[in-house]
């Protein structure tokens, strides 16, 4: 079984998110960047499947030098080598081509990834892969199995329920809470992450179809309106009168 | 060349977050000059359709082919693919749903077009230029994004977008896209639906009543439930409720969990941890409700009442009982 997980670098869910001067980029000054929260529960699955199946798990990053970090983790959890390609992922499109470029060079049973990056929040990489290479995408995956060597059994969400989906390989899906239990890596597994192969390519020519011109941040709330706890019932009539939400 | 707008019915009629989307097309369509026409499948009535000559649209594609009642991506792609030919649609209007989501990548791909999922307001046109807003950064900020294709494809978050009404009736065409059985190899074994309360979906509901773990046990949750059957909303839980069994999964919000952006949300005993209010933190109305002054929840919120929930949760359920609806 020859699986792929692609990973994104982005902020920690803590950081306080700024901008540069000019408004056209996100600052990446004194931010943390993990492992897409999502990614790793794609990354975790993998895994597992890996070590009940065999096989390997290759882990895909689109990005710059300063991923490193994190592509190292995704080996200390248990991937076995990583490819990544050499640029700033610019929009949705112009990554969904690399990851098809790499994709066709090698035969991937699967290819994982998280329902959405919590930076750019997209929800469209796995969706326009799958259109590309011509094979189903299966998402929002909350659950994946395998029937056979040939054949998985996914859940999925849809809205107000869920779908039990099989499906041939190789076919692709996103993953979210919860496929897996995202692991911590331990200290071997960061000795042994060191020494496994990361490999770094250069961009296949892609057009940006999405040009990201402008960044803004909502309007502070004006603060806090206390209610007395012994009128608490007066909240239902600021809701409708004040607020007009009801 | 014309705006389409893509319809999702249940159970006979418009989905809510389908009457946004008609309303943004609309008012595309009125910036570029031109006429709206939706592409609708599945469980719709075509009273349901005609109706949607409120939001502005004026002709509504039909395809009842009952297989469409279940989410099909090849075959909904087919099928919105051959209409946006017919229409020489320049943009394409789905509700950021999964389906919208899910389908809008694939054309995208399929047609050569430039896709914003996510957005959150009309968009600046301007010549040949036409740049929308979008979230990013899970609720801490937004984008403006050039879309530079000629088709346009874009997914409305959920509640962002104001129905409009006043138009007038839209015809209803029947409409085939002479789908094979090919297009349906990924079907679904299975679907199994969810209770709802009151039949609100979770990520479409105007009014969203949550609870946390300050709610001590599932034996609690007649005060989330009877409060959000009084306001006919939906219910949701923080994520340790739904690690616990409490709440089942699909009614956790959050960074990990699904995001929802109501008028209203109203937060029971939860503590505003950061992971909490990425999915919670663009609902125009907060209100918390929490027995620690300093949970950090107050922070985020429009109204805030210190107490116990216990107490204070049966005085407004009883206020919202006497309210005339
Ligand atoms: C990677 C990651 C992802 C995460 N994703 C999510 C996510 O998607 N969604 C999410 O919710 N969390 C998420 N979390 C967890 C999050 O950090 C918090 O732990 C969680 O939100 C806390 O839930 P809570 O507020 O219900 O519980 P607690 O933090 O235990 O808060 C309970 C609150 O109830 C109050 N309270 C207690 N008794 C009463 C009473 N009688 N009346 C009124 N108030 C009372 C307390 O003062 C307290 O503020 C994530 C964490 C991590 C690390």
């Amino acid at each position: 079984m020859k699986i792929l997980v692609c990973i994104s670098n982005v902020p920690d869910t803590t950081s306080k998110i700024n901008f540069t001067a000019d408004n056209k980029e996100f600052d990446k000054n004194g931010v943390q960047f993990v492992i897409n929260p999502w990614d790793e529960y794609a990354l975790t699955r993998a895994i597992e499947l890996k070590e009940a199946k065999g096989g390997t798990v290759t882990v895909l990053n689109v990005g710059e030098a300063d991923a490193e970090p994190n592509i190292r983790k995704a080996l200390a959890i248990g991937a076995d080598d990583a490819i990544r390609v050499n640029a700033n992922p610019k929009d949705a499109f112009f990554v969904a081509q690399q990851i098809t470029a790499v994709a066709k060079e090698n035969n991937y049973d699967m290819i994982l990834m998280g329902k959405e990056s919590i930076d750019y929040n997209g929800s469209q990489v796995h969706n326009m892969v799958g259109e590309m290479l011509g094979i189903p995408s299966i998402v929002p995956a909350f659950k994946l199995d395998l029937v056979d060597d040939n054949t998985a059994v996914l859940e999925r969400e849809i809205e107000g329920g869920k779908e039990v989906v099989e499906v041939k390989l190789p076919f692709i899906a996103s993953a979210q809470q919860p496929m897996s239990e995202p692991r911590i890596p331990n200290m071997r597994g960061i000795m042994t992450a060191r020494t496994k192969p990361l490999a770094v390519r250069e961009p296949v020519g892609a057009d940006v179809k999405a040009d990201y011109v402008n960044f803004s941040k909502p309007e502070k709330k004006s603060g806090v309106k206390m209610i007395d706890p012994e009128n608490a019932g007066d909240l239902i009539k600021l809701l409708r009168n004040e607020a007009k939400v009801l | 060349m014309s705006v389409l707008v893509f319809v999702e019915g249940l159970n006979g009629e418009v989905k809510k977050s389908s009457l946004e989307a008609a309303s943004y097309g609309s008012q595309v369509a009125q910036q570029l000059g031109t006429t709206t026409t939706a592409i609708a499948i599945g469980d719709v009535q075509e009273a349901a359709l005609a109706k949607l000559g409120e939001q502005g649209v004026s002709k509504v594609l039909y395809d009842g082919d009952s297989r469409l009642n279940q989410f099909i991506a090849d075959a909904y792609v087919k099928v919105i693919a051959k209409a946006v030919q017919q229409e020489n649609a320049k943009v394409l209007v789905f509700s950021n749903s999964n389906i919208g989501a899910a389908v809008g990548a694939k054309l995208a791909v399929r047609l050569n077009g430039s896709l914003a999922t996510n957005v959150t307001a009309l968009p600046t046109i301007d010549g040949g230029s036409f740049v929308v807003t979008r979230g990013v950064f899970s609720g801490k900020a937004f984008a403006d994004v050039a879309l530079t294709s000629d088709l346009k494809i874009v997914a409305i978050k959920k509640n962002s977008i104001d129905i409009t009404s006043g138009g007038g009736s839209a015809t209803v065409e029947n409409f085939s896209a002479d789908l094979a059985d090919a297009d349906f190899a990924v079907s679904p074994k299975e679907t199994v639906m969810q209770d709802t309360n009151g039949g609100v979906l979770l990520p479409e509901a105007a009014i969203v009543v949550s609870g946390g773990r300050g709610l001590k046990g599932p034996e609690n949750w007649h005060l989330v439930e009877d409060l959000a059957k009084e306001l006919g909303a939906a219910t949701a839980c923080s994520k340790p409720v739904s690690d616990m069994d409490w709440r089942p999964h699909h009614e956790h919000v959050g960074q990990t969990g699904i995001t929802v952006s109501p008028n209203l949300y109203i937060a029971i005993g939860i503590s505003g941890a950061i992971q909490h209010l990425a999915g919670v933190n663009s609902s125009k109305v907060i209100v918390v409700i929490n027995k620690d002054p300093e949970a950090p929840f107050f922070k985020a919120a429009d109204y805030g009442i210190v107490g116990d929930a216990f107490e204070i949760v049966p005085k407004i359920i009883e206020a919202a009982k006497a309210l005339d609806k």
